[in-house]
């Protein structure tokens, strides 16, 4: 393949998951700083996000500081509180994709959709969590501080 | 200080979680479950093995014209999955079917069909309470491989290996249920959330289901395959089935 070609497949590459439903993002440290494609999160929609069992289903693995919520899951750590223990770029990129920063995670990505292994085709190219429930759900975890 | 570590090794193995070791599924019941699938008078299942006892004994070639009493079928399920004289590798339901087709000149049953159901009930009931002890050398190596590699690969959207959730986080709480080690000694298991008996390879579409993969059919390669790794795993365990399962 001449070095045009590759520099056209990897373009071509790239700009496949935006043609789809996964924004673009840029890592610092171990955080996403920027808003997925800039937009504006906004924590009332992420707390339904959050709870929703069809789609993050976050509470078969967490635990929230509600006492009406009943049975919440153990597996991951309990989420209380982690509006103060990490930042809104941390949390973007814990939810974007967890496996960038410990690749053995249990976690999910949830705005992922490359490098998935035998996806059911009813979900296959599609994320989790589009960009902007992305943004609604750190905006709500922000909101769990002390 | 010998007290307070024996007392934190009670409490650890009380809890179960995040434990290494294999532990019998009936330990992750909850207590009323777990007297409720010991009792056959109030555990539905038995009217699974009720009829599939009926059935061992139906028409002029039945099951008991070469078998004898169901009695005699002690101990077998405890060997199933296994490598047949031909190479495939068969379950509980396979053989059946195969001695439908084979020797009783009838249709087969069809997957997770009532009277398929109801003999693999009747026939795993007779192993109840008996190591599980299937052959995982010779013929068997290359299966149990493929069931390895396909419990430890990361699948579907949720991106989760078999072994993130049945090893490393058995014990735990996934909602109101405690994750077990998701041996298949219960299986076939009468299941509340059915509100009916069910296959194991049922189960494992529920599973594959959960995590957004791709769902196998019934009786496919590669159930078979993770039927015989979750079996190894459960070598030594008691057989429990029929189950009930929440």
């Amino acid at each position: 393949m001449t070095a045009r070609g590759v520099v056209l497949l990897a373009l071509l590459l790239a700009a496949a998951p935006a043609a789809g439903q996964v924004a673009s993002f840029a890592v610092t440290g171990d955080a996403i700083a920027a808003p997925l494609e800039g937009r504006v999160g906004n924590a009332a929609r992420g707390a339904a996000v959050v709870r929703n069992r069809e789609t993050a289903n976050c509470l078969i693995c967490h635990s929230i500081p509600d006492a009406t919520e009943r049975f919440m899951g153990e597996v991951g750590p309990p989420l209380a509180g982690v509006g103060a223990r990490l930042t809104p770029g941390q949390i973007r990129l814990r939810l974007v994709d967890p496996t960038l920063l410990n690749p053995a995670a249990a976690m999910p990505a949830y705005h992922r959709v490359d490098g998935l292994a035998n996806v059911d085709p009813r979900w296959r190219g599609r994320p989790v969590l589009s960009a902007q429930e992305i943004e609604d759900v750190v905006a709500y975890l922000a909101t769990l501080g002390d | 200080m010998i007290r307070a570590a024996a007392g934190f090794a009670l409490l650890a193995c009380a809890t179960l979680a995040g434990a290494a070791e294999i532990r019998p599924s009936r330990d992750y019941l909850s207590p009323e479950l777990r007297a409720q699938q010991d009792d056959p008078s109030r555990h539905p299942g038995w009217l699974w093995v009720e009829e599939g006892e009926a059935l061992w004994r139906r028409g002029a070639r039945s099951c008991a014209s070469c078998h004898g009493d169901i009695a005699g079928m002690r101990g077998v399920s405890a060997r199933y999955p296994t490598v047949a004289a031909d190479g495939a590798l068969l379950n509980l339901e396979g053989r059946i079917e195969r001695c439908r087709t084979e020797h009783q000149g009838e249709a087969a049953f069809g997957y997770e069909s009532e009277p398929l159901l109801s003999l693999t009930a009747a026939i795993a009931q007779r192993s109840r309470g008996l190591p599980v002890s299937v052959a995982t050398d010779g013929p068997a190596a290359a299966f149990l491989e493929e069931g390895r590699r396909l419990f430890g690969m990361r699948q579907g959207q949720l991106n989760l290996s078999c072994g993130q959730c049945h090893d490393d986080n058995a014990g735990r709480r996934l909602r109101g249920d405690v994750i077990s080690n998701g041996l298949p000694t219960g299986y076939p298991a009468y299941r509340l959330e059915w509100n009916t008996l069910g296959s194991l390879h049922r189960r494992l579409r529920a599973c594959s289901l959960g995590v957004r993969a791709e769902q196998f059919p019934l009786g496919s390669p590669e159930y078979l395959a993770l039927e015989l790794l979750l079996a190894a795993r459960a070598n030594g365990q008691p057989v429990e089935a029929p189950g009930l399962r929440r």
